[in-house]
């Protein structure tokens, strides 16, 4: 008996070896390559740039110190404060209209089959096929803009992908006083709800974060990033890009939806009924509070799609227009066209790392969440 | 070494899963020319196939304006030790700062030599195709980068002439202002506004100036180089605001259609407007050198080069005879809507304004282009757009003009 089991052990790990080997090079081996890559001078010397075999130096984070601090780096910045825009509207638009038409379909209209393939559909298209259709609709002339027309008002004058506007603006010099401010009082809103909760520990660690993350941003007023003021902010040639994203994401937001409301039971809903909950009060102080957890889940899988966006925008705006610049767009060029690859790969490392900030946790969540099961 | 090993098992594992045993000599030609450009490429191939039946020709293009698809996967497979048997390239810089540095490329002065080639291409040209005391590359064609574009007839209307300095551009365009005609320059989307610059920093600095700011002689912190940047802005100032949602084809529309008076842009403008428009050469529009440029020649030539360990030299050193011969040159050209790099070309097989520029091209002074990599190096060519964006961003000359010398030293130009 206990023979059978090791032998269940050893062909359980012969199976799995192969994905194990192919996973261990194709993506951790990749990722300590790009890594590695990043932190080397591969591309700054033209000869060395394309050799055969590329003889190139170690220059420790000097790429990353360029990419944040540099002079000619200013685009790579103001892709980071775009991505930041696009993030945070992109997620709030698909989670609005997402459990708006969830709603909506769950009070059983009819053909709410067919409506519901509808909300989908969208999200069965691929980012260029979405890009390319929006990209003709938001044309200055055309389009969006001439909507109005049809009820008898003047036409739009928004230029959309071609807008050079930008609005909420601040120099990128105040970040070394802004940003550890910020963390500080998310660390501050972590401490208390700790302490509150009873976790001392907890909160002791996230007060003492709160309170060095304060004494770096007192610091951080005498550090200059930048020898000259750089302003960056939130580029109005993104509302379309959010438009079209936010068009087909919503679809599966309000599928996730859907399937949480269908979830919850129908007593429940009763029961808060005859307690005298109306419609407002049933959705804000009970199911939404339910749905927690699929709000979650969609952040996460939205979250990780708009930092990595790359297809949308190619297909949309191009890769050089650079009102709409995202970093995977700044990586395929700073590589590819620049040859400066070692730049490229710190691009793409940042990347990994944004990402990596939302999945990991996320995961952890899980499988502690899977383990109490 | 870690990365070739690992692609070449790759492609290698490709290769044998998809060869046919055949074993016919082949030659595999890795171009952008697709689209209206197809024909001229496909006129070629036929040409080479007649000559060399033998020899089977692998067309691998990958599309994108410009090449700027075909250049990352190019680099994909020359860094996967793959290389095509002979690629597309813009001549000058754009092969020397990446390739050549590289040790990539074989010299190709033997075959000039004995071809007959070295009198045949004007001398300006052979300046901007060496480095390292080679020549790297056979050009096929050669593209006018400062050509002004005109309506004849709507300039009469307005009595106005096409302006010979920027200075006169200015006045021009403020007496066009003045009568109603709001933006009196068209101009297109993001690269053109490069294509305009190299227009005014030629008509500011002159050529030999143009050429000391390439070779590193001239730093873009002069006043002479900032001053570039002032002119730029004005000019930017006669054009269309919503440049940056046009193509360049779309700019064209605009001029002809009377919405502008002028429009810069390469001579590839001559045959969107003579083959796709069908306006005749002289009367439905007009050209001149754009403002100060009178009389040189601002150039950029696609042209193919004969990278390293590639698997049929034999055939690639035939594509190249036939590319840089009479025949293959007066084939291609008249296609494509280009003049032949060599001065022998027979001018009946060409419209008017290609005869013109033919003739531009024997006799005056030639030098290389920017924006389509004559010049510089694909590493500052890429992040000259970002300098371009500062100036926008602040219409600040001094700022641009050290973005543009701190890129110039970190990628080494003119070194």
């Amino acid at each position: 008996m206990r023979w059978r089991k090791h032998t269940n052990r050893i062909i359980g790990f012969l199976v799995l070896l192969p994905s194990i080997v192919l996973v261990g090079i194709f993506v951790y081996g990749f990722i300590g390559r790009t890594v590695w890559a990043s932190l080397s001078d591969w591309g700054q010397d033209p000869a060395q740039a394309l050799a055969l075999d590329p003889v190139t130096r170690f220059v420790g984070l000097d790429n990353y110190r360029q990419l944040f601090t540099g002079v000619i780096d200013g685009r790579f910045r103001q892709d980071m404060v775009s991505t930041l825009f696009f993030t945070v509207f992109f997620i709030a638009g698909c989670l609005l209209v997402g459990l708006l038409l969830a709603i909506l379909i769950d009070h059983k209209p009819k053909g709410e089959g067919l409506f519901r393939g509808v909300f989908l559909f969208p999200f069965a298209l691929s980012f260029v096929v979405t890009g390319t259709i929006w990209r003709w609709l938001l044309q200055p002339n055309g389009g969006v803009n001439r909507l109005p027309e049809l009820v008898g008002l003047p036409r739009g004058e928004f230029a959309w992908l071609t807008s050079k506007r930008q609005i909420w603006r601040f120099d990128w010099n105040d970040l070394s006083v802004w940003l550890p401010l910020v963390l500080a009082a998310a660390l501050a809103a972590m401490a208390l709800a700790a302490f509150r909760a009873g976790r001392r520990r907890r909160g002791a660690l996230a007060l003492a974060g709160t309170a060095l993350l304060g004494i770096a941003a007192v610091l951080g007023r005498s550090v200059t990033l930048l020898p000259f003021p750089e302003q960056h902010g939130f580029n109005l040639a993104f509302i379309g890009i959010v438009l079209a994203a936010v068009w087909q994401m919503a679809g599966y937001t309000m599928a996730l939806y859907l399937a949480g409301l269908s979830g919850i039971p129908e007593e429940l809903r009763e029961a808060a009924i005859t307690e005298g909950a109306g419609g407002w009060a049933l959705y804000t102080r009970i199911i939404l509070p339910l749905m927690a957890p699929i709000t979650l889940s969609a952040m996460i899988v939205l979250g990780h799609i708009s930092l990595k966006i790359f297809d949308l925008v190619f297909a949309m705006a191009g890769p050089d227009n650079s009102w709409t610049d995202v970093p995977a767009l700044l990586m395929y060029i700073t590589t590819f066209r620049g040859n400066q690859f070692a730049k490229g790969a710190a691009i793409g490392v940042i990347l990994l790392l944004l990402v990596a900030v939302i999945i990991v946790p996320y995961l952890r969540w899980q499988l502690r969440e899977g383990s109490r099961e | 070494m870690m990365r070739r090993v690992w692609l070449s098992a790759v492609l290698g594992a490709l290769f044998l899963a998809g060869a046919p045993a055949r074993a016919q000599e082949k030659l595999e030609i890795f171009s952008w020319w697709a689209g209206d450009e197809g024909p001229a490429l496909k006129a070629l191939i036929d040409q080479y196939a007649a000559k060399y039946p033998t020899i089977e020709v692998v067309n691998s293009t990958v599309t994108g304006g410009s090449g700027v698809n075909a250049r990352a996967v190019l680099k994909t497979r020359m860094l996967g030790g793959d290389p095509p048997d002979s690629f597309q390239v813009h001549a000058g810089q754009e092969l020397i700062g990446t390739w050549v540095v590289a040790n990539r490329m074989e010299d190709l002065t033997p075959l000039f030599k004995s071809e007959g080639w070295m009198a045949k291409y004007p001398p300006g040209l052979f300046r901007l195709l060496s480095a390292q005391g080679g020549i790297w590359s056979v050009p096929v064609n050669i593209h006018r980068s400062n050509v002004m574009w005109y309506v004849p007839a709507n300039l009469d209307k307005w009595g106005v002439g096409p302006p010979s300095s920027w200075d006169q551009f200015l006045a021009t365009c403020k007496t066009l202002q003045g009568k109603g005609l709001a933006h009196p320059l068209a101009l297109g989307e993001n690269w053109t506004y490069v294509h305009l610059w190299e227009s005014v920093a030629l008509g500011v600095l002159g050529p030999d100036g143009w050429a000391a700011l390439w070779s590193g002689k001239m730093k873009f912190t002069d006043p002479m180089a900032v001053k570039v940047w002032d002119t730029f802005g004005k000019v930017l100032a006669c054009a269309n605001p919503d440049a940056s949602g046009l193509s360049w084809q779309q700019a064209v529309d605009r001029m002809l259609k009377g919405e502008a008076a002028f429009n810069i842009m390469g001579d590839w403008a001559a045959g969107y407007m003579a083959t796709t428009l069908k306006l005749a050469p002289g009367h439905g529009f007009g050209w001149t050198a754009s403002p100060g440029t009178g009389g040189v020649f601002m150039m950029l030539s696609d042209s193919f080069g004969l990278p390293k360990g590639v698997k049929h030299r034999d055939a690639a050193l035939k594509w190249l005879k036939l590319l840089g011969s009479r025949e293959g040159q007066d084939t291609f050209n008249p296609l494509k809507g280009s003049i032949a790099a060599r001065l022998d070309s027979d001018p009946l097989k060409y419209n008017a304004y290609l005869q013109s520029a033919a003739k531009d091209w024997k006799s005056d002074r030639v030098v290389g282009s920017l924006a389509h990599g004559a010049v510089a190096p694909e590493s500052f060519g890429s992040q000259f757009g970002t300098v371009m964006e500062i100036y926008l961003a602040g219409m600040n000359a001094q700022a641009a003009a050290s973005a543009a010398q701190a890129i110039a030293d970190q990628v080494r130009l003119g070194k």
